[in-house]
């Protein structure tokens, strides 16, 4: 192969899910360590929210660093789905005659489930963003333009709780297998030691992640978190 | 002991196939799996059947031609080859499925035979340190840490068989590619030509139709060699390197 | 059969007599004109390669992408050849019958590789290495060829280190190599026990690096049928396409053979399933010279049969023998007993006992004829198969004590897991059962020094030609010569030959490329049509048993007189009675075998007939009326030191005997003692 590239092989397109996944990682950790916030109450968590608005002002426009954020996981996500999507294309066509009798041996289930647990995650997103960013819609059909308040009337509707742990669960297996698989991606699982660490790690982001987040809406259906 | 053996069957690349049954009685649990297929075959010859056509060449684990689906395992339930495996590994009265390779990139010729020269495609894209013959050096002119043979040689056992790509979800070659990536990248000899061979070889491999690797680790659950996953987090550097360097 | 060159035959008539006085094979073969290699020039013997390289015309550059080479074969003898002469720049095609190149049964060897690196400063040097290799050979090899491999096989080492063969190595980063096979000196390279393996991927790289460069085409699943001979000279091959079965005209200037060995006319043998001498016989049926076809090497530690359906045997490193104690019970009542409830009075270690001062490491050929004796004695042990046991002990348990068993771990590991993972026994708790097993033939088509064959145009290499172990192969020295064949000799011999070219075009309507053809077409056609009742395997297996019996490892005039016999009559059979289902074009493994058998079948008549001539003990070859007072191997240097070169003279017509008269310049001949 002569004319070939670096750039154009599958390998670059798993670098670049890597990446992303990488920095939706720094993402829903910030974003979770924000959500803990409601256990301070209703004040701390909405100038919380505010503060998000006014960070690096006056170097940045309100929102300035919002938006920022928001288009570059956006692009992150536009990068991460159709590497996926592209990858997900490929690999059904390189079996395209199925086995009478396959089974699995080393795989772990997240991994097996890392496509549909994705397409999870993203319908979630789309909804979650429509909930809470662009559309803000109270299923309790309360205010919306008060953060906390908006957050206690959502999770204390039951079936919403749901749907948010049931994310959580697959954003907790996305990145159990994720964390392990970006690192080998990236090439730092040459040894025994760092493949065991980089399995490790997956396990803690993803309790403490998908256990962060769910802490929340939990805490709220329980009734320790209220208005 | 006495098993039913649930085989696919296809005449050639160009038919379709589908699974047959058989039944063979007086298996001696001394016998290796192919041997098995040996007696099934001169009972099927004495009927005026077709025989299964199966590869197999070295029958000691060391060729790489035997490789067969068993019951839903690429080589079945050992950590070996299809030719190392024996009939002491199954009971009395198992039902056994045999398929061959399933992946685009390795069609079927016949019953459970395939077409693996993807792979030596994948050596001619770079899997090779350019020397000519006569311009080598003095053998001892370059020393090479013990630690460094001893990883090179651990990987460069592989045996070309395909059961990576058989056991692998996405039938990803990652770990066939892999394991020569890390043989010569681990050499001094083998680094003037590493960028080249990586996106050389995953170049190839991507032309060949084989899938992206998920890194799940089905690869090397099968591998007879027990190449360890390391050598496909070796390609992904070798192949992040090479970009970086522009290539 | 007489298009050969004038310059390796003298023609002189008086040698046309008829055979010696009490020649065991008279009536057998006819005897025909000597045979001389005429290409090794004359000189000091660590002079002549020089010399022949020198005197070796050129090819022009510009002239080498219109030069067609045809290279049978892609182990270590092929896929070196392919490579450097694909780097040279010449067209060369590739043919080997498995579905990569890579596969070639190189790929098995364990052991080691043979080189006079002298880096431990034992005083190896060429001439030691030549010396080991002649007297190990028995004083059967042609001593130029032997001098020439010697002096090579060190480049072989700077060769394959620069490929990134990842050969042993010591904590100082240089290479470690070991003593083996008895010799006194440590020069066997090594890579773990899969030093074949790493070798022939080296060379197998180095090819698929030139079919990527355009200069070599390689053919998978081909299978070479036949050779093709225009006015004399080797110009192509037929070979079935495997997968379509299409039968395929392939023209070249040169042909070189680098098939591999034969040692599958035994069924049961250490050789990979397809191992074949099709390539080999079908031009020695066009003219090349068989040489020494019954010199077969019989390895002593292989894993007993265990019934009938056995397809092959494998072989476990002699380097076992350096720890373990072969034994059998001295009570054949015994011989069914657990191993471990036997005492060690009733035990008869018999090597130890026979050659005190060698005991367990004695050379190969003395410890498998010993191992057969006492089975046949009926000592035996392991299962019965046909009604003898046919295994001897082979015991670590004192060595456990010594070493303890991770010590033993340490060095034998992968062995003990391969013989417990095919015997289902764990050789740390009850000693290993081995028994010989075919594992390397000797002879092969005769070449000159140039390495080619009577047929000007055909060159062999590797175990497929005779030329470099006489009548006994040290160990690790196959690998040896197949990379030096490869890499470092015809390379520069073919070239004088190619000198000469681009030869005239030919047509494949050349009247002997049209026949070559046919012929191949008409024996497809009979297989299938023949509708017998007997598989192509049970033939297979039947010729096996009668080689093994009578031609194995102890031979009589009577044995191999009853073998030829019994041999004409099952070929006779196999022709009218053969079953070959499925058709011509598909991929058809009973059509491919029933041609492998068919040439194993005549193989093995001239294996008889060569091993009936030569009433001589020598090497790994054993007559039981050459023997001494006290039943050792009785050589006859003034009777047999010659190579018995066997010219095809028609079916149905008696085989040709040329002999080369074997001249030691640099060495002396002597008759070796392991007692
Ligand atoms: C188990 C085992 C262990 C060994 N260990 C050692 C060792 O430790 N050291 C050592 O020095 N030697 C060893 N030997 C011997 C050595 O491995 C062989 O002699 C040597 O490798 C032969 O190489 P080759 O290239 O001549 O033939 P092979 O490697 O046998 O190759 C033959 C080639 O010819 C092709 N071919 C054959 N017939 C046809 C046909 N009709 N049409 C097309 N292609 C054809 C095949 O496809 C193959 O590519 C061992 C041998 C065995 C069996
Ligand atoms: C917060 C959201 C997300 C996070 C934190 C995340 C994180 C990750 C990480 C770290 C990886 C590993 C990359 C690699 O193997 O190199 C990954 C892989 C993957 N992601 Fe996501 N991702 C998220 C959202 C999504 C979405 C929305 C999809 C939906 C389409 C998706 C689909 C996938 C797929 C298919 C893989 C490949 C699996 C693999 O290679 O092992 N991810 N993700
Ligand atoms: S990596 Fe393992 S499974 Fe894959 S081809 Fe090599 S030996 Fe076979
Ligand atoms: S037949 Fe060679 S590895 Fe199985």
């Amino acid at each position: 192969m002569r004319d070939a590239r670096a750039s154009r092989s599958t390998i670059t397109l798993k670098l670049l899910m890597a990446a992303s996944g990488l920095l939706f990682i720094l993402f829903v950790l910030l974003h979770m360590y924000g959500n803990l916030k409601a256990f301070s109450g209703h004040d701390a968590y909405n100038e919380y929210a505010e503060h998000l608005r006014t960070l690096g002002e006056p170097m940045l426009p309100f929102e300035g660093f919002l938006w920022i954020q928001r288009t570059t996981l956006v692009v992150a996500l536009v990068v991460h789905v159709y590497a996926a999507a592209t990858l997900w294309r490929r690999a059904r066509g390189a079996r395209t005659q199925r086995y009478v009798m396959k089974k699995n041996l080393a795989s772990s289930f997240s991994s097996r489930w890392m496509r549909w647990g994705g397409l999870t995650i993203l319908l979630f997103l789309i909804w979650h963003l429509v909930q809470f960013s662009f559309g803000k819609v109270n299923v309790a059909g309360g205010e919306t333009n008060d953060p906390y308040n908006l957050l206690v009337d959502t999770f204390e509707t039951w079936w919403m709780t749901l749907i948010y742990l049931a994310a959580m669960f697959a954003l907790g297996m996305h990145l159990h297998h994720g964390t392990w698989s970006a690192a080998q991606t990236l090439g730092l699982t040459n040894n025994v030691r760092a493949r065991r660490n980089a399995k490790s790690l997956g396990w803690i982001l993803a309790v403490v992640i998908a256990g962060g987040f769910s802490l929340v809406p939990i805490c709220v259906l329980a009734g320790v978190i209220t208005k | 002991m006495k098993v039913t053996l649930k085989i696919w069957r296809q005449p050639d690349a160009a038919s379709k196939g589908a699974m047959h049954t058989y039944e063979l009685d007086g298996v001696s649990s001394d016998m290796s799996f192919l041997e098995m297929l040996d007696v099934l075959n001169e009972d099927l010859i004495a009927k005026g059947e077709d025989p299964v056509a199966f590869d197999s060449d070295c029958r000691e684990g060391i060729c790489g031609m035997c490789g067969l689906m068993i019951n839903g395992q690429a080589h079945g339930p050992e950590v070996t080859t299809t030719c190392q495996l024996h009939m002491r590994s199954f009971k009395d009265g198992d039902e056994i499925v045999i398929e061959p390779w399933r992946s685009d990139a390795f069609p079927v010729i016949k019953d459970l035979v395939v077409d693996r020269s993807a792979f030596d495609r994948i050596i001619q894209a770079g899997g090779y340190i350019s020397v000519n013959t006569g311009s080598a050096p003095e053998a001892h002119s370059v020393p090479v840490p013990r630690d460094d043979a001893i990883r090179a040689f651990n990987v460069a056992t592989c045996i070309g068989c395909g059961a990576c790509v058989a056991a692998c979800p996405n039938g990803s070659a990652s770990l066939f590619m892999g394991a020569k990536i890390t043989h010569l990248g681990e050499l001094p000899q083998g680094q003037p030509e590493r960028d080249t061979r990586v996106v050389g070889m995953v170049a190839q491999h991507d032309a060949e139709g084989f899938g992206g690797c998920t890194n799940i680790g089905e690869c090397t659950a099968a591998c007879p060699k027990e190449i360890p996953l390391d050598v496909i987090s070796r390609l992904n550097w070798d192949l992040h390197a090479a970009l970086r360097h522009g290539r | 059969m007489t298009d050969m060159p004038d310059t390796t035959l003298t023609g002189d008539p008086s040698h046309d007599a008829p055979a010696d006085h009490g020649d065991d094979a008279a009536g057998y073969y006819t005897p025909g004109d000597p045979i001389r290699d005429t290409k090794a020039p004359e000189g000091p013997i660590d002079e002549r390669w020089q010399t022949r390289k020198f005197e070796a015309r050129l090819v022009n550059p510009a002239n080498r992408r219109k030069l067609d080479i045809i290279i049978v074969g892609t182990g270590l003898a092929g896929a070196s050849a392919a490579a450097t002469l694909g780097e040279a720049g010449y067209n060369v095609k590739s043919f080997c019958y498995q579905d990569s190149p890579r596969r070639a049964h190189s790929i098995a060897a364990q052991g080691g590789i043979n080189a006079a690196k002298n880096y431990k400063e034992d005083g190896d040097s060429a001439h030691r290495l030549f010396y080991d290799t002649v007297k190990g050979g028995d004083y059967r090899s042609r001593e130029s060829n032997v001098y020439r491999l010697a002096e090579v096989s060190t480049n072989i080492i700077d060769q394959c280190v620069a490929q990134g063969v990842p050969f042993a190595r010591e904590y100082g980063g240089l290479l470690d190599n070991r003593s083996f096979g008895g010799v006194q000196v440590s020069r066997t390279f090594y890579a773990r026990g899969q030093t074949g393996q790493q070798l022939l991927i080296g060379a197998y790289q180095a090819m698929e690096r030139q079919v990527a460069a355009g200069t070599v085409e390689q053919f998978t699943r081909h299978e070479m049928l036949e050779l093709i001979v225009v006015d004399g000279k080797a110009r192509g091959i037929i070979a079935r396409d495997m997968v379509t079965g299409e039968i395929q005209t392939h023209l070249a200037d040169v042909v070189v053979l680098a098939s591999g060995g034969y040692g599958n006319v035994f069924f049961l043998s250490t050789n990979a399933m397809g191992s074949n001498v099709t390539a080999a016989w079908r031009a020695h049926r066009k003219g090349a010279y068989m040489a020494n076809p019954c010199y077969t090497q019989i390895h002593p530690t292989c894993i007993p049969v265990t019934g009938s359906h056995q397809s092959k045997l494998t072989l476990m490193s002699e380097s076992l023998r350096n720890d373990g104690r072969i034994w059998v019970p001295k009570k054949k009542s015994d011989c069914e007993k657990d191993p471990r409830e036997i005492p060690e009075e009733d035990r008869d270690y018999y090597l130890e006992r026979i050659y005190p001062s060698f005991g367990n490491l004695v050379p190969r050929d003395i410890a498998s004829r010993a191992a057969k004796n006492v089975c046949d004695e009926g000592r035996g042990v392991g299962p019965e198969v046909d009604g003898v046991r046919r295994g001897v002990y082979l015991d670590f348990s004192s060595a456990i004590e010594r070493l303890g068993r991770d010590g033993i771990e340490e060095k034998y590991d992968n062995l003990f897991d391969m013989y417990a993972r095919i015997t289902g026994e764990n050789p740390y708790e009850t000693p290993m059962r081995i028994y010989p097993a075919v594992h390397y033939v000797m002879g092969g088509l005769w070449v000159d020094y140039d390495l080619q064959s009577t047929i000007p145009g055909l060159f062999v290499t590797g175990e497929a030609n005779f030329s470099d172990h006489g009548a006994n192969r040290l160990g690790a020295s196959a690998l040896m010569q197949g990379l030096a064949d490869g890499y470092f000799v015809l390379p520069h011999t073919i070239r004088d030959y190619l000198a000469d070219g681009p030869f005239e075009k030919i047509q494949e309507s050349h009247p002997a490329v049209v026949e070559a053809r046919q012929a191949v077409e008409e024996r497809v056609t009979h297989f299938l049509s023949t509708n017998g009742t007997r598989s192509v395997d049970s033939y297979h297996r039947e010729l096996g048993n009668i080689m093994w019996e009578y031609c194995g490892m102890e031979r009589t005039e009577d044995g191999l007189k009853k073998a030829i016999d019994l041999i004409r009559t099952l070929k006779d059979d196999f022709w009218r009675n053969v079953k070959v289902l499925g058709t011509a074009d598909s991929l058809n493994q009973s059509l491919e075998k029933a041609g492998r058998v068919a040439d194993f079948m005549e193989l093995g008549e001239l294996m008889c007939i060569d091993a009936l001539n030569r009433r001589e003990s020598c090497g790994g070859h054993f007559r039981g009326e050459s023997q001494t007072e006290d039943g050792e191997a009785l050589r006859h240097d003034d009777q047999f030191a010659y190579v018995a070169a066997w010219e095809f003279a028609g079916d149905g017509e008696l085989p040709v005997l040329h002999k080369e008269d074997l001249v030691y310049t640099a060495i002396e001949m002597k008759q070796r003692s392991y007692k």
